[in-house]
């Protein structure tokens, strides 16, 4: 646990700012007419309250506000994270508050609050120690502090749902009292956890803190915020991606009621800046502008495939997996049956509710900004670079999230928006916003992947050897530009580079492509697709053996590795609540999966029917889930339930394509979303083994696409091999 | 000529062109911010509020058509600090998730009871067309009948 460091707080050194309008100032708070619900206006004022340390703030009314580092965006850990601290400080629940974690602050308290960053279903498993720390330390200090008040020893004091007492002298206080001398006192270096069997707060469905807001129209996302003299834009980016402005005519809107001004932005958009938004975007659309494409305009879905083939027909070893062993082309030579199949998966756009869209205040001395986002300190980044000033000078403020499954966690729309501001007069801020076509054109697309697999059957039925080759756009070099180590995308590779089924000669292949199309993470990422190819693939080496689905995969992992282990494990829940084995009613037919997401493992199971003209009726899924620690299974089965319209969505209508280098789906009429009626029945099943941290927010979806494909050939003996399935005669009843 | 509109209850006027939808004369001109822009085209209904008791998508319908008529939006349906059923029913089965479509699901709910009170699934099925991208339609469907249930409840 890091002591908070009072020094640290005053402003760091200043870097010269590369342009003047900023001026040295020690920031501080800012009166802004923001329509800003309460939550966001007061913030914890140091006068009144008692930092014990980063996470954990204590009011002299006992309120007990704890800070939350990292973004909401529906996943809930806004509510679970706290749960953590609140536990082991032994707070009382309804008098906490959870508040974000000031960006500027973190920026200049030298990164106190460690990763703002949600992706990868990380929150919890990737801060639950320092967090449950936080709470301890903060526990422990208050202790000290009664004890020293008490002149009693601190072993002899209790804690319990916010309040500490000395049994033997009958004293009791609230946490508010003894805050400001706990603070004071030297945070001690080892704390205690609890055994998670003693839990009362983390583990338990605690409502979400965030709910209340999202029901009576006070929630407020980067969409929303309004400042005085606001002004507005809306843009139109090159359609071919990486193309330029060659020039704009904007002859027919300049003189148009509230147009303020029309620009390009960063040399590939232009803006129509206005005195509200759909004035902007009207206007837009009577701006002429003459693109420059470059060679990306000949590009289309068909060039991509192609490209792909030969990634995946490229003779000769491909960079391959670590665990890769043995000699598979061996093992086929001497199998009794030998089975080769090619999957693929699309292009997804993330489609969040909200559309992409930042404010952005510069003022003399410091920048303001909103958005929603899946990382703080990123956009605040975002905007430092793009005005050239320090990041000890920008206030990036957090606001609720209109979803996010991996869009927002980089700063391009910020960057846009500072851009913007930065042509205005100092001093008027900017509200920019994407329509919903801008949106799903310029995405950061799940990639394309495909997938060739070739297995060797012995005289049993049972595999002696499996290659996998992934043809697939790297995450980690395209996006991020890391170099890739080995010439693996860890990414791509989710679901094989820890191969769970025992085979004993096998080969996991990558073959790195990248095209002109944006790529990014899409939640469930490489567990978003991955689990299409190796678990339909090992449903055709079942049926190839003439054995039960189920049965095959169990018999397949019986490794003695924890990962095997707990993949048994959930294998066999989720057989067991959805009655694998039972007969069905006459028609309905079912699939299984079975995935080792994030740091946890999920199993699905899908029962559906099929009428003649390949309409589906999904009649149950049934998921089961081992995160290690549940901290709050209502929001576990909220997360899986929405993991189910998610991957449901993607397997019969998700695809982006291209044309003439830029995407061709638009809006929802072109972009399928799922609606109510099509929801099926979905049941959770949550087993916590402890021992270990998984993640929540993104593995319910992986088993679901192959346990659906795998009912599909259960049904109608169609093996689907590639997505979406609107696309191979299917439709959803 | 500014439009005359009573939102909530309340008579508002708006300064702007008649082919404004009314979606952009609630945000920007009138500042409410609890009804939501999600796609322009009436697809997803993040933006449904009520013209005189019935759902519309208010990013497709003129400002202009709604003048005199009562619009009624996600602020207007709580009786002071007292939620309507429709959204302590929300709070109870904790159904948002992101909550950005929230507003839209639950101008729709609303407006569904109104017209049957005791809604069968298949109702609630070709009334629930909003779109919610996190996946909370079998929270929004519970809820619904809950919320049926507890307005038979105050209406008994």
């Amino acid at each position: 646990m890091t002591k908070p460091d009072s020094a640290s707080v005053r402003p760091a050194r200043f870097r010269q700012s590369r342009r003047d309008f900023l001026v040295t100032s020690a920031g501080g708070g800012l009166a802004l007419g923001l329509s800003l619900p309460s939550a966001f206006a007061q913030k914890t004022g140091a006068a009144e309250s008692a930092e014990l340390n980063v996470w954990v703030v204590i009011q002299p009314d006992d309120t007990v506000v704890i800070r939350y580092a990292r973004s909401e965006m529906g996943q809930g850990s806004m509510t679970s994270a706290p749960q953590l601290v609140a536990e082991e400080l032994d707070a009382d629940w309804s008098k906490v508050r959870v508040e974000y974690a000031d960006t500027n602050e973190h920026i200049r308290r030298k990164r106190a609050w460690g990763s703002m960053s949600s992706v990868g279903s990380q929150t919890i498993r990737n801060s639950q120690d320092y967090l449950r720390k936080g709470g301890a330390t903060a526990r422990a200090m208050l202790v000290m502090a009664a004890a020293k008040e008490w002149q009693v020893s601190a072993s002899e004091i209790t804690v319990a749902n916010g309040v500490i007492r000395h049994a033997a002298s009958q004293r009791s206080s609230g946490f508010g009292r003894l805050a400001a001398a706990a603070a004071k006192l030297e945070p001690p270096r080892e704390v205690a956890l609890k055994d998670p069997k003693d839990w009362k707060i983390a583990g338990k469905s605690m409502r979400r803190v965030d709910i209340p807001a999202s029901v009576n129209g006070t929630q407020r996302y980067g969409a929303d915020v309004q400042l005085p003299g606001m002004l507005y834009a809306a843009i139109a980016q090159s359609p071919v991606f990486g193309g330029k402005v060659k020039s704009f005519d904007d002859a027919r809107v300049k003189a148009r009621r509230g147009i303020r001004k029309v620009l390009v932005v960063d040399g590939n958009a232009v803006a129509v800046v206005a005195d509200n938004w759909w004035r902007a975007k009207e206007a837009l659309k009577d701006v002429a502008i003459d693109w420059d494409v470059g060679a990306n305009g000949t590009v289309s879905s068909a060039s991509i495939a192609a490209f792909f083939q030969e990634g995946l027909r490229a003779p000769g070893q491909a960079p391959a997996t670590p665990n890769s062993k043995g000699d598979p082309e061996q093992a086929f030579a001497g199998a009794a049956k030998v089975l080769e199949a090619e999957y693929s998966t699309p292009y997804l756009a993330h489609a969040p509710m909200e559309p992409m869209g930042a404010t952005v205040h510069i003022q003399q001395d410091r920048v303001d900004a909103w958005a929603s986002t899946q990382n703080g300190e990123a956009q605040l980044t975002g905007v430092a670079e793009a005005l050239g000033v320090p990041p000890e000078r920008v206030y990036f403020h957090k606001t609720q999230a209109g979803g996010g499954f991996g869009r927002r966690s980089g700063p391009d729309f910020i960057r846009q928006a500072a851009l913007i501001a930065k042509e205005l007069p100092v001093g008027t801020p900017v509200k920019l916003l994407w329509t919903r076509e801008e949106d799903t054109q310029h995405g950061l697309y799940r990639p394309l992947a495909m997938y060739r697999f070739k297995a060797g059957l012995d005289a049993g039925g049972r595999p002696t050897g499996w290659t996998t080759r992934v043809a697939s756009g790297s995450l980690f070099n395209q996006l991020i530009g890391m170099p890739l180590r080995n010439n693996i995308d860890n990414a791509a590779m989710e679901g094989f580079t820890e191969f769970p089924y025992e085979v004993p000669h096998q080969r996991h292949e990558y073959q790195q492509r990248r095209t002109h199309v944006p790529i990014g993470f899409w939640r469930t990422v490489g567990w978003s697709q991955t689990p299409f190819g190796r678990e339909c693939f090992l449903d055709e080496l079942a049926h190839a053996a003439g054995k039960d689905p189920y049965t095959y995969r169990r018999e397949l992992l019986q490794g003695h590795e924890p990962r095997q282990q707990r993949a048994l494990h959930i294998l066999d829940a989720v057989a067991e609540a959805a009655g694998w084995g039972k007969p069905l009613p006459p028609g309905v037919f079912r699939g299984i999966a079975t995935t080792e997401p994030y740091g946890s493992y999920t199993s699905g199971v899908v029962e559906l029917s099929v009428d003649k003209s390949g309409g589906i009726r999904l009649h149950r899924v049934v998921l089961a889930i081992n995160c290690g620690h549940a901290v709050n299974p209502d929001n576990i089965v909220a997360q899986l339930q929405g993991s189910t319209v998610f991957a449901l969505t993607a397997a019969m209508w998700g695809e982006i394509t291209i044309k003439d280098g830029r995407v061709e789906q638009g809006n929802f009429d072109q972009y399928r979303m799922m609606r109510l009626r099509e929801m099926p029945k979905v049941e959770v099943r949550i087993l916590p083994t402890g021992g270990f941290w998984g993640g929540v927010g993104e593995p319910g979806q992986a088993p679901i696409i192959p346990a659906l494909a795998n009912a599909l050939f259960a049904a109608t003996g169609k093996r689907v091999r590639s997505l979406p399935l609107k696309n191979e005669g299917f439709h959803l009843l | 000529m500014p439009i005359k509109l009573t939102v909530n209850g309340r008579p508002r006027e708006v300064d702007v062109e008649p082919d404004m939808p009314l979606l952009w004369a609630l945000r920007d001109v009138l500042d409410m911010k609890g009804t939501k822009f999600g796609c322009g085209i009436a697809q997803c209904g993040a933006c449904t509020v009520h013209i005189n008791g019935e759902p519309v998508r208010s990013c497709s319908y003129p400002v202009s058509a709604a003048q005199n008529q009562q619009v009624t939006t996600i602020e207007g349906i709580a009786r002071g600090t007292q939620l309507h059923p429709v959204q302590a029913a929300w709070i109870e089965h904790q159904v948002p998730q992101c909550g950005y479509c929230q507003s839209g699901q639950i101008m729709a709910a609303v407006a569904l009871l109104k017209k049957k009170p005791k809604p069968t699934d298949a109702d609630i099925d070709a009334a629930m067309t909003n779109i919610c991208r996190c996946g909370t339609y079998a929270r929004i469907r519970a809820a619904i009948h809950a919320a049926a249930k507890s307005l038979r409840g105050r209406k008994a």
